[in-house]
C-alpha cells in the first residue's frame, strides 16, 4: 500500500477540465516528480491532494485512508505539508512567525515547535540570521528556503513542492535541491513539481509527465531521462 | 486652555469609544475584505442591551456599580457575540464565492433588519438612564471637570484595546488570524481551520462593539434605534482614518476622530460637529483612502 494513492482523479475549473482521471502514486520514502509545461496540470495535482481544490472525480488515499474531499487543514494534520507555488510566504510576517505558523497543527506542543524550529535552522542557516526580519524582506533564495522549512515544520510524511526552483539562480537551485534530497534522507516523500526537468529527473527516482491534465509518460527516472519524447520537450533536445 | 482640555478629555473618551467599534470593523474587512455594515447596529443593539439590563430588570438599583457595569458588559458582549456568529452562519457565509457587491447588500439587509427589529422591540423614542441606576458622579481635578463614567469608558476600552492587541500579537491564534488575513488558501495550509477563524472574528468584532455600545449609552445618558447608523459610520471614518483592515490603525484613528470631534465641537460649533467628521471622511476618501497607517491588504511577493 503505498503512502499516496491518486486514482482516476478529475478536476474541473468552472467549464474547464484541468486534470483528466490522473492516477499516480508515492511510496513512503520516495521522491517522485510530476513534469509538463505550464498549464499542464501539475499545481492542480497538488492543490487536490492538499485538499485546496475538491476534486470532481476519482479519490486521493493516504495511508490507504480516503481523503478526497477532506478540507486542506485535515490534510496538514495527516502529514501532507504543500509549499505552494510561488513560495507564498507572509510577507508581513517575521521568519520566525512564519515557521510558527507551520507547526501551527502541534501548537501545543510547545517543545516539539521549537525543537522543529531548531532544525530548519539547522538547516537553513540564513534563515536563523533573520528570523525577526519580515518576510517579505528576504530575497527570493531566502523565501524559498523559509517556505520548505514552513512545510517541515508540520513535521511531514509528504512533502508537496511546487516548483521550487522558480526564480532561482542556478546556484541556489542546486542548494535547494541538495536540501530536498537531505530532507528525503531523514524520511520524507517528496511530490515534486517542477519545469527544471533536468534537476527534477537527477533528483527523483521516478516521475510522471502531464500533458494538458493527462498522464502521458510514466517511469523510472533514468527511463525517463533516457526518453526521446521527454528530451525533446523537456531536456532541450538531443545532448 | 480650560476648554482645550476638556474637550480633548471628551474627544479622547468618546474616541476610545470610536476606537473599539473601529476594531470590529477593521477586523473583519482585514479576514473578509468585507465592510461589515451591520456592525454598527450590533453595537446599538450592545447599547440597548445594557440599558434595558441594568434599568428594565432593575438591576442597577440592586447591585453596587462596578459590578453592576462589570455583568453588564460580560452578558451584553456575550449575547451580540453569538448574534454575531448566527449573521456570519446565515448572510455572510453562503456568499463567501459571490462578488462583494453581493456581500456589501447583504450587510445592509443585516443592518436594516435590525436597526427595524430594535425600533420594534423598543418603540422609536429615545430611552434615557434614570438616576437611581446611573448616578451622576462628577470630580473637578486640577480645574478640569471629569465624571465617573468618561474614567468608566476609558478604563474599559484601555482593557479591551490591550486585551486584542495583546491576542493579536502575542498568541498562535493572533498570528493565525494575521495569516487568515494575508492569504486564506496559504493559511489553510499551515493547518489552520479558516472558516473557524472567521467565526472567531465575527464573535469578538461583535462583542467589542456591543461593550461600545453599554458605554457610549452610559456616557451620553440615552440610547435610541438610529445609533448604530451614527456611530457606525463614524467608526467607519475612524477605522478608513487609521487604514482599513490595520489594528493599530483603527486604535489611532478612533482616538484621533473623537478628539478632533470635540475640538470641532467645542471650538467651531457643539450643532455641527457630525458635519465636521463626515467632511473628515470625504476627505480622506479623495485625498488619503489608505489611511495615516496604511491600508493592511495581501502583497504580492
Amino acid at each position: 500500500m503505498a503512502l499516496l494513492e491518486v486514482k482516476d482523479l478529475t478536476v474541473r475549473y468552472g467549464g474547464v477540465v484541468a486534470l483528466h482521471r490522473l492516477s499516480l502514486q508515492v511510496e513512503a520514502g520516495e521522491i517522485v516528480t510530476l513534469l509538463g509545461a505550464n498549464g499542464a496540470g501539475k499545481s492542480t495535482t497538488l492543490r487536490a491532494i492538499s485538499g485546496l481544490v475538491p476534486p470532481a472525480g476519482g479519490q486521493i488515499r493516504l495511508d490507504g485512508e480516503e481523503v478526497t474531499r477532506l478540507p486542506a487543514h485535515a490534510l496538514v494534520e495527516r502529514g501532507v505539508a504543500h509549499v505552494p507555488e510561488g513560495r507564498k510566504v507572509f510577507p508581513t510576517l517575521t521568519v520566525e512567525e512564519n515557521l510558527n505558523l507551520g507547526g501551527y497543527t502541534r501548537r501545543r506542543h510547545r517543545h516539539a515547535v521549537a525543537e522543529g524550529r531548531d532544525r530548519v535552522y539547522q538547516l537553513f542557516p540564513r534563515l536563523k540570521e533573520r528570523r525577526h526580519q519580515l518576510a517579505g524582506t528576504l530575497s527570493g533564495g531566502e523565501q524559498q528556503m523559509l517556505a520548505i522549512g514552513r512545510g517541515l515544520m508540520a513535521s511531514p510524511r509528504l512533502l508537496l513542492l511546487d516548483e521550487p526552483s522558480l526564480g532561482l539562480a542556478p546556484k541556489l537551485v542546486v542548494e535547494i535541491f541538495r536540501t530536498i534530497k537531505a530532507i528525503n534522507r531523514q524520511g520524507v516523500a517528496v511530490l515534486l513539481v517542477e519545469q527544471n526537468a533536468r534537476l527534477a529527473l537527477h533528483v527523483a527516482q521516478r516521475g510522471y509527465v502531464l500533458e494538458t491534465g493527462r498522464l502521458v509518460l510514466e517511469g523510472m527516472a533514468h527511463e525517463l531521462q533516457g526518453d526521446p519524447q521527454v528530451r525533446e520537450a523537456y531536456l532541450g533536445g538531443r545532448v | 486652555m480650560a476648554l482645550f482640555l476638556e474637550q480633548l478629555l471628551n474627544g479622547l473618551t468618546v474616541g476610545s469609544v470610536y476606537a473599539v467599534v473601529a476594531l470590529g470593523y477593521t477586523m473583519v474587512y482585514g479576514v473578509l475584505r468585507l465592510i461589515n455594515f451591520a456592525h454598527g447596529e450590533l453595537f446599538m443593539l450592545g447599547a440597548y442591551l445594557g440599558f434595558t439590563l441594568l434599568v428594565a430588570t432593575g438591576l442597577g438599583g440592586a447591585l453596587p456599580l462596578g459590578l453592576a457595569l462589570l455583568l453588564l458588559l460580560l452578558v451584553v458582549m456575550g449575547a451580540v457575540a453569538l448574534l454575531g456568529l448566527v449573521i456570519e452562519r446565515v448572510a455572510y457565509r453562503p456568499l463567501r464565492r459571490a462578488n462583494r457587491l453581493t456581500a456589501v447588500v447583504s450587510a445592509l439587509g443585516v443592518s436594516i433588519f435590525l436597526q427595524n427589529g430594535a425600533m420594534l422591540l423598543w418603540g422609536p423614542r429615545y430611552r434615557a438612564y434614570p438616576a437611581w441606576a446611573l448616578p451622576e458622579v462628577r470630580w473637578t481635578v486640577a480645574g478640569l471637570h471629569l465624571s465617573l463614567m468618561q474614567v468608566v469608558i476609558l478604563a474599559v476600552a484601555l482593557v479591551l484595546m490591550v486585551g486584542l492587541y495583546l491576542l493579536i500579537q502575542k498568541t498562535m491564534l493572533g498570528t493565525a488570524i494575521r495569516a487568515t488575513a494575508i492569504d486564506h488558501d496559504t493559511a489553510r495550509l499551515m493547518g489552520i481551520n479558516v472558516d473557524r477563524i472567521i467565526q472567531f472574528i465575527f464573535f469578538i468584532g461583535p462583542a467589542l462593539g456591543a461593550a461600545a455600545g453599554v458605554l457610549l449609552g452610559l456616557y451620553y445618558r440615552q440610547v435610541h434605534f438610529t445609533m448604530g447608523w451614527i456611530y457606525g459610520l463614524k467608526a467607519f471614518t475612524a477605522a478608513i482614518l487609521g487604514g482599513i483592515g490595520n489594528i493599530p490603525g483603527a486604535m489611532i484613528g478612533g482616538l484621533l476622530l473623537g478628539i478632533l470631534e470635540m475640538l470641532g465641537a467645542g471650538y467651531l460649533s457643539a450643532a455641527w460637529k457630525d458635519a465636521f467628521v463626515f467632511m473628515i471622511l470625504i476627505l480622506l476618501l479623495i485625498l488619503r483612502p489608505t489611511g495615516l497607517l496604511g491600508e493592511r491588504v495581501a502583497e504580492k511577493v
